[in-house]
């Protein structure tokens, strides 16, 4: 029994937001996005695998029933579907959980889509820990398993902002997308600095002295949050470099940062520190001949996580503000 | 030469005798390599034969003319047979099978959509062709096109789930311009397909997931063209699936009765041999 007065957190639904207590938010920007982007390509169609409520992609099915495809609970013929469409002259937009679509999926996007370099953009929610359900929902290694994947494209966005401007520039781009979603109600955090999404580009949204973050996806947020607290308390100069573009992964600007001398590197990522960002910068640095004074990842550890509630388990892994602050407190 | 836009209709002596071109060509194509998935092609030439000059419409000197039917091959590693019909087709040049798998080749071993023109998709990863044709039926009926997409699978590709998906998703979404054809030759890497994991009764698997089947004799030709119109003239909105049971090796006869295996050996002395109990069959008129 809980503490009488004290709130016991629950895991709440599938996709409990992780919008905390008063931010701004935007409600299903990825699917207003698409709409709005729809309107003006007739090229565009949408598909999913019984999850278009959950990945946004209800907006847009609502809005254009015709050019939307319910392919059921069916994710391999989802893929190769999209991938026949591709191939048709259509741009699909295929949605599903990121878990489905990195393990069950897989061979169906590396053989049908990648291998060939279709025009299809596949958006997937639930990326890292962003449910409490357990490891059969978190996909907490799927930039590990799509960075190996040839012509893919890797996008994971932080923000409200960040998703509304990767659509059109994914669109644009002529060959297979992997973008990570956040859905439901998204807090809304890049329009108070001074960034534009662009496709394979990393941004740097606040300069440091003591430590840099290169940070991807939700994790941008948490640690912009985490360098003004580290500022207003006297802890450190914390810079962040938003690195929204996985693959290609924009080596030029990073290793410009991370040159820069005397500073903490610390990588911030909502996915297994084997085989995502963390990785990706250690491994550009070291082939491009950059030492920074200090290297650390945050990540999921190399583990199936727990389940339970996300804001339980984002201190639990080292995700939440609080422990992001904790963690590079610890490294200084 | 070919008209694939069928302006005549072959007489079923006529299409003989292009299975037996198409057989030529893949004998001379496995002899250039010294080896090569020949059974599986000699056994589907009638299956192709009646395809690419009965039932389906294409330009040869336009292999992605927007109008055409397209032939996906789902099992990559039926290629050579794929080829020996784009060559008798006319869309790819005879001598160019005397580059058959090696270097630089246009024609590799297993069927790839960018070496090949009329190569559709990349095959191979059995399971996948089926619901590429899914798709891509979608996506002809969004362009309001009447061309129709035929996808050639194999017995022991019924084993993959993903082959079920599709089957379940192109009933679903009404595909009657999507066309399964089922090379039935029952045998696979270990051995024989009913035996490793049996579609049987595969006719009524396909009819219970919503398709017009017909299972035939997929070396009579007459069989086979009365088989693919049905399949087009069948009224109803419902995907179609002939399931073709074939005889391995079918027209060289010193190795139709060899210990069948999915991959049969050719001494290298007997490519010729192949060729000449080949001919000895050649269909007249």
């Amino acid at each position: 029994m809980s503490a009488p007065g004290k709130k016991r957190l629950t895991t709440s639904a599938m996709i409990a937001s992780i919008a905390e207590d008063g931010q701004e938010t935007t409600a299903a920007p990825f699917g207003h996005a698409l709409v709005a982007l729809a309107r003006e390509r007739p090229e565009i169609v949408g598909l999913s695998a019984d999850l278009s409520k959950y990945t946004d992609l209800h907006v847009f099915a609502q809005a254009m029933p015709d050019r939307f495809y319910q392919m059921g609970m069916a994710e391999q013929v989802l893929i190769g579907a999209a991938a026949g469409l591709a191939r048709e002259g259509f741009q699909p937009f295929a949605t599903t959980y990121a878990v489905f679509a990195s393990r069950r999926a897989y061979d169906f996007m590396a053989m049908d889509i990648a291998e060939e370099s279709l025009n299809v953009k596949i958006v997937c929610a639930l990326p890292g820990l962003t449910t409490g359900y357990g490891p059969s929902h978190q996909a907490t290694d799927d930039l590990a398993i799509f960075r190996a994947m040839p012509n893919l494209t890797i996008v994971d966005p932080c923000d409200a902002v960040d998703i509304e401007q990767a659509v059109p520039a994914i669109a644009d781009h002529k060959g297979p997308v992997y973008m990570r979603l956040l859905r439901g109600q998204v807090p809304r955090v890049l329009h108070r600095y001074d960034y534009r999404f662009e496709l394979g580009k990393a941004a740097l949204l606040r300069d440091g002295a003591d430590v840099l973050f290169v940070s991807t996806g939700l994790m941008t947020m948490r640690v912009l949050a985490a360098a003004e607290r580290m500022a207003a308390e006297g802890i450190a100069d914390a810079g962040v470099l938003h690195v929204p573009t996985i693959k290609p992964l924009d080596t030029d600007t990073i290793l410009a940062a991370l040159a820069k001398s005397g500073r903490l590197v610390v990588t911030a990522e909502n996915h297994s520190i084997v085989g995502g960002l963390g990785e990706a910068v250690a491994g550009a640095a070291l082939r491009g001949g950059v030492g920074p004074a200090g290297f650390r990842m945050i990540g999921l550890p190399d583990a199936f996580l727990d389940a339970g509630a996300l804001p339980t388990l984002h201190d639990r892994y080292g995700l939440s503000v609080d422990a992001v602050v904790a963690q590079v407190k610890g490294w200084l | 030469m070919p008209n694939g836009r069928l302006s005549t209709r072959l007489s079923n002596i006529d299409l003989a005798k292009r299975a037996y071109n198409i057989r030529r060509h893949a004998i001379r194509m496995g002899a250039v390599q010294g080896q090569g998935y020949i059974g599986q092609a000699l056994g589907v030439a009638d299956v192709l034969a009646v395809s690419y000059f009965h039932a389906m419409r294409y330009e040869a000197n336009d292999p992605r003319w927007e109008d055409r039917d397209r032939f996906l091959l789902s099992i990559g590693h039926y290629a050579i047979a794929l080829y020996a019909a784009l060559i008798e087709a006319g869309i790819l040049p005879e001598d160019e099978l005397e580059t058959y798998g090696t270097d630089g080749s246009r024609l590799p071993m297993s069927g790839m959509a960018a070496y090949t023109p009329g190569m559709e998709i990349t095959g191979g990863s059995l399971g996948h062709g089926l619901g590429i044709g899914v798709g891509m039926a979608l996506g002809l009926k969004r362009k309001a096109s009447d061309a129709r997409v035929f996808t050639l699978l194999s017995d022991g590709e019924l084993g993959e789930g993903a082959t079920w998906e599709a089957a379940l998703s192109a009933a679903h979404h009404r595909l009657d311009n999507l066309i399964g054809v089922v090379d039935f030759n029952n045998q696979q890497a270990d051995g024989p397909s009913t035996e490793m994991l049996s579609a049987e009764p595969v006719a009524d698997k396909w009819a219970a997931f919503g398709w017009h089947v017909q299972r035939v004799d997929g070396n009579d030709i007459a069989a086979l063209v009365n088989a693919f119109d049905a399949a087009r003239q069948h009224p109803g909105e419902r995907p179609r699936v002939i399931v073709c049971d074939t005889r391995m090796c079918k027209g060289v006869p010193f190795l139709e009765t060899r210990e069948v295996t999915h991959f049969v050996r050719v001494a290298p002395e007997e490519w010729d041999k192949a060729l000449e109990a080949l001919d000895a069959g050649r269909p007249q008129s």
